[in-house]
């Protein structure tokens, strides 16, 4: 038996070595981070069904709908904390469920390490800055800018 | 008698660089089951043709195949009960080895991981019975008819995408202990299926419950099992 060769075939033996698979491993560092994300998105599910919902009646269908969503209406909407608070908590809500959701495909479906830290931190920075921008903008809102 | 087609997904890492179809047809008994059929082909058409089984009768889990796209035990499905025309694969998201035989590794690798035994913190061998009431044993009956065939951790689509699940199967039988009254592994159990590619990588697609040749509603166990797993940690 000669060294093996380019026109030799690969035995099984060789082939198995090659493609040994991937398989379950406990994290090195125990966390419950992915209980407590679980249970906030079915929480977070819930409470969201009824907030965009309600936005959604009274941003698109009430009256003529969006047509009439200018300066003075948010003005008028946001001179009401409650209003102001129902869209803060809106904001958060559905930022982080539907981040929390794309982070976990992510983990599904972008296997090559690199590229997963790369993908995942692109997503953070704009939640983040998302996240800033829509407080920012409810906190800091000035209706006397409009005149 | 019927003449069946059978398609099967054939696969040898010596020569082929991809798998394919070959086709064989087979005079079948309408009680025939399609264990009897891929005996049919190794036996007296192609003996080549590499399948796995052991006991033929739905106990031993060995010939889970995809039939028609569905996970089934090839020695628990009869011809009668299926087309004229039947395509037969390997079980998905595990590494072919050659033809229906396919690699279980990451497959029991879940499985070893939830520590499938009994745990006790008794420090000497207990010198009787440890006692259970029927109620007690009725708590974890549904997971203990799993026969690790792995119908249900191939048809997961998250498995699928990602052999680093710890798998449907591997959830059954940790929910097999750690609802039995007598084990006190419950805390370990649930710590390691907590992990990231533990029991809340689950989207709960019910594909492992209608796989499932046992029965077993499977993704029951898993919501449960992830149910345990947040109030041991309120």
């Amino acid at each position: 038996m000669g060294a093996l060769t380019s026109w030799d075939m690969a035995t099984i033996e060789e082939v198995y070595r090659k493609k040994k698979p991937k398989a379950f491993a406990a994290d090195r560092s125990p966390s419950k981070a992915e209980v407590w994300w679980w249970f906030f998105m079915r929480l977070s599910g819930i409470v969201l069904l009824f907030l965009v919902l309600i936005h959604l009646y009274i941003m698109h269908l009430v009256d003529s709908g969006v047509e009439r969503v200018n300066f003075e209406f948010v003005a008028e909407r946001w001179d009401n904390v409650g209003w102001k608070t129902f869209d803060w908590v809106l904001l958060v809500l559905a930022l982080l469920h539907g981040v929390n959701g794309l982070r976990v495909i992510i983990n599904d479906y972008v296997h090559r390490p690199g590229v997963r830290t790369t993908v995942k931190a692109t997503l953070y920075t704009v939640t983040a800055i998302l996240m800033i921008m829509g407080t920012a903008v409810i906190i800091t809102f000035d209706p006397a800018v409009g005149g | 008698m019927p003449e069946v087609t059978l398609k099967v997904l054939r696969f040898n890492p010596e020569t082929d660089a991809e798998s394919h179809f070959e086709e064989y047809r087979i005079d079948a008994n309408p009680m025939d089951r399609l264990l009897d059929l891929l005996h049919e082909i190794k036996w007296y058409q192609d003996a080549s043709l590499a399948v796995r089984r052991s006991c033929g009768h739905g106990i031993c889990g060995s010939d889970a195949v995809v039939v028609n796209g569905v996970n089934r035990l090839a020695c628990k499905i009869l011809v009668k009960d299926l087309p004229s025309e039947i395509t037969v694969e390997p079980i998905r998201g595990m590494p072919v080895i050659r033809d229906l035989v396919v690699d279980m590794e990451p497959f029991f690798a879940g499985y070893r991981a939830v520590k499938p035994w009994l745990i006790t913190d008794d420090e000497h061998e207990p010198t009787r019975e440890r006692i259970q009431s029927p109620e007690e044993r009725e708590r974890f009956d549904d997971t203990t008819k799993c026969i690790l065939c792995a119908a249900c951790t191939t048809s997961c689509p998250i498995f699928w995408s990602d052999e680093e699940y710890v798998g449907p199967a591997a959830i059954v039988n940790a929910h097999r202990f750690i609802f039995d009254s007598r084990d006190t592994g419950a805390a370990e159990r649930l710590q390691i299926l907590s992990s990231s590619n533990g029991a809340f990588k689950c989207r709960t697609a019910f594909n492992c419950t209608e796989a499932c040749p046992r029965g077993i509603k499977v993704t029951m166990a898993i919501q449960e099992v992830k149910q345990a797993a947040l109030y041991r940690s309120v």
